[in-house]
């Protein structure tokens, strides 16, 4: 059975294909201002790369900001349900599933099964989302993927105070202006962020194993910072982390069906 | 004097409301919370003539309460606020 | 259009002022209120509790000589030494920067204070909305505070989120009040309250063929709104009075007080001085009480 499942994000959107619980095919657009035409894209696209035709699909399952713009969809699945499935299918052992999205930030606790018990959700304030990191390497004059590596580079910890992201740009240009390094203001910022997220998941406890989905679990200096403001060893990122809401709700699709 | 200590950003309200009127400063609040978000001082820096000790939030915590109280405050099976509890005057109160 | 000029956005009148009908000669205790703000510094100078000089300046990076500037400025046709002064007090956001003063009051204190004097005993409710703050406070019929709140957190409700709102737009920060009431009909408001996702909100609505003085009315109204809703917190009694540098777009203020359903009380007194002013006043009655400087 060919089921599909789009992610309609407020950044990207995202489509996967699976053939029997495997994926064979992904597209990925930028979501822009124009949700339908994205939606339609990034299905052509994933099914170029399953090299399959969309007669060949049985069902379509849609999540994110955007799903009620999915008028193809069979199911809509909350983007909470979503990521648990997702962790549940990616790491067995998951217990705590963190997703940092472009306009979103959640936590969720879910069981051995992948069911939900517990969720918190930052939404409405960059603050505690990806936006954030992008407002941020806008100010530094820095391109999105170099911000992640250059955390990397510092073992500095400079406080950062602005909680908002317009008060947070205006320090940035302060310390660029102080003539610290990019790499160390790069590292403050992503400490600031993961704190943020770290409280989040605080919210719910902080049970082992951990995953993280959503595009910035490529960000490597997120994700070393995220692990030091957890202080454990491990974050478990699984393939294509940016697909992974998109996956979960054709999982829940295909458990249903 | 109801001072009201936070902010309000996109995704909500958090406010700490501290009543100076009913604070002695104590202090029981300082012991029982566990995110250290509150200091007893000798007086109201909100008025310059009350002379006596009240409880405050530490000013650089007042930017950050959402996740400061995050722990206390788990999505469901919330407990009752440690600060909260600890209080014999019911000074405090939280907006979320 | 790119802006060619955002410098120019955020141009403050710099200013000051001496009461012609005062000798500092005379007087027998002079306090002084320096507020240092994100934005702007001002200095008051009082003679035995009466408004004698000010000065109203940009703030520099550097807060203690912000504050010196501000004071220089505020004495320079005074004639006055410094030594002259008794007491001098610090408030605003970098009151613990201001090397001359005697001690720090909060700026929640001080403006209430302030307020007080400059729009007499019946103000109840200030509000005040600054480069990078929100203040809302109620105060009893002495100018003391009863209930306040204050939001530095989040750039929505501030002058800075206007501020990056107007520089998207390239509209100068001064023309923005004005503009956003040539419209045809009131839009609908940006229903993003985050600067940074209602940025994104306007960036859509001007792709859908919006104007840019409807998308700034759009904003003025969201921005009226959500002050509105932050001071219902602490609760609106007349008199109402709003200062700080807000106070000049009535692009939000009309949309504001058409939602509090008041009118503003009015003054021609320069209202950013207002924390200034309750600054050198508790230091008239600090010096009164005998706890002023020890000399």
């Amino acid at each position: 059975m060919i089921i599909v499942g789009i992610d309609c994000g407020a950044k990207n959107t995202k489509t996967v294909v699976l053939r029997d619980n495997k994926i064979i095919g992904k597209g990925m657009i930028l979501t822009g201002f124009d949700q339908t035409s994205a939606i339609r894209e990034s299905l052509h696209a994933a099914l170029k790369d399953a090299g399959i035709d969309v007669k060949d699909v049985d069902k379509i399952s849609g999540t994110g900001a955007g799903m009620e713009e999915i008028r193809d969809a069979d199911v809509r699945v909350n983007e909470v349900k979503a990521m648990a499935k997702a962790a549940n299918f990616f790491v067995p052992s998951a217990r705590t599933v963190t997703d940092v999205g472009a306009e979103m930030g959640r936590a969720v606790k879910i069981d051995e099964n992948g069911k939900v018990i517990d969720f918190a959700i930052n939404e409405k304030c960059a603050a505690g989302a990806g936006a954030f990191i992008e407002a941020m390497a806008r100010a530094l004059e820095a391109k999105l993927e170099e911000m992640g590596p250059m955390v990397l580079k510092s073992d500095k910890s400079i406080p950062m105070n602005a909680q908002c992201a317009i008060f947070a740009e205006s320090e940035v240009v302060g310390l660029i202006h102080a003539k610290t390094a990019k790499a160390d203001i790069s590292k403050a910022i992503h400490d600031a962020m993961a704190s943020r997220i770290v409280s989040m998941i605080r919210r719910i406890g902080v049970n082992k194993d951990i995953v993280m989905i959503g595009g910035v679990g490529l960000n490597p200096g997120f994700v070393d910072s995220l692990k030091r403001e957890l202080e454990i060893d491990k974050v478990y990122i699984p393939p294509d982390p940016a697909f992974g809401a998109a996956v979960g709700a054709a999982l829940v699709l295909a458990e249903e069906t | 004097m109801i001072a009201n200590y936070g902010y309000r950003d996109g995704s909500g309200d958090y406010f700490i409301t501290i009543d100076t009127d009913k604070c002695d400063g104590c202090g029981r609040c300082v012991q029982a919370c566990p995110g250290d978000i509150f200091q007893v001082v000798d007086e109201d820096p909100n008025d310059p003539f009350r002379e006596e000790p009240l409880v405050i939030i530490v000013s650089d915590k007042r930017k950050k309460l959402k996740y400061e109280c995050g722990p206390c405050k788990p999505p469901t099976n919330r407990p009752p606020l440690p600060c909260v509890k600890a209080c014999p005057q019911d000074v405090i109160s939280h907006s979320w | 259009m790119a802006g060619e000029n955002t410098q120019e956005y955020w141009r403050w009148t710099e200013s000051h002022w001496k009461n012609p009908d005062i000798r500092w000669e005379d007087a027998k205790i002079v306090t002084v209120g320096i507020d240092v703000g994100s934005v702007s510094s001002q200095a008051v100078v009082m003679t035995d509790g009466h408004l004698y000089a000010y000065s109203n300046m940009r703030t520099g990076s550097d807060s203690p000589e912000s504050a010196r500037n501000a004071l220089n400025f505020g004495l320079e046709e005074t004639n006055m030494p410094e030594s002259r002064i008794d007491y001098c007090i610090g408030t605003g956001y970098g009151r613990v920067n201001v090397p001359m003063a005697d001690r720090s009051i909060t700026e929640i204190a001080c403006h209430a204070r302030g307020a007080h004097f400059i729009y007499g005993p019946e103000v109840r409710t200030v509000l005040d909305v600054g480069g990078q703050d929100c203040k809302a406070i109620r105060c009893d019929e002495k100018g003391k505070v009863v209930n306040f709140l204050m939001n530095d957190k989040c750039a929505a409700g501030t002058g800075r989120g206007m501020e990056v709102f107007a520089d998207l737009l390239s509209v100068p920060i001064i023309d923005v009040g004005e503009r956003s009431f040539q419209v045809k009909e009131e839009p609908e408001s940006v229903s993003s309250t985050c600067v940074v996702y209602a940025k994104t909100e306007a960036t859509g609505l001007l792709r859908k063929g919006w104007q840019v003085n409807e998308v700034l009315a759009a904003y003025c109204s969201a921005m009226a709104h959500r002050i509105f809703t932050l001071i219902e917190r602490i609760g609106i009694e007349k008199e109402f009075a709003i200062t700080g540098g807000l106070a000049k777009n009535r692009g939000v203020i009309e949309r504001l007080m058409k939602e509090i359903g008041l009118e503003p009380m009015r003054t021609d007194w320069d209202t950013q001085i207002a924390g200034a002013v309750g600054a050198a006043l508790f230091g008239y009655a600090l010096v009164q009480k005998g706890k002023g400087r020890k000399k």
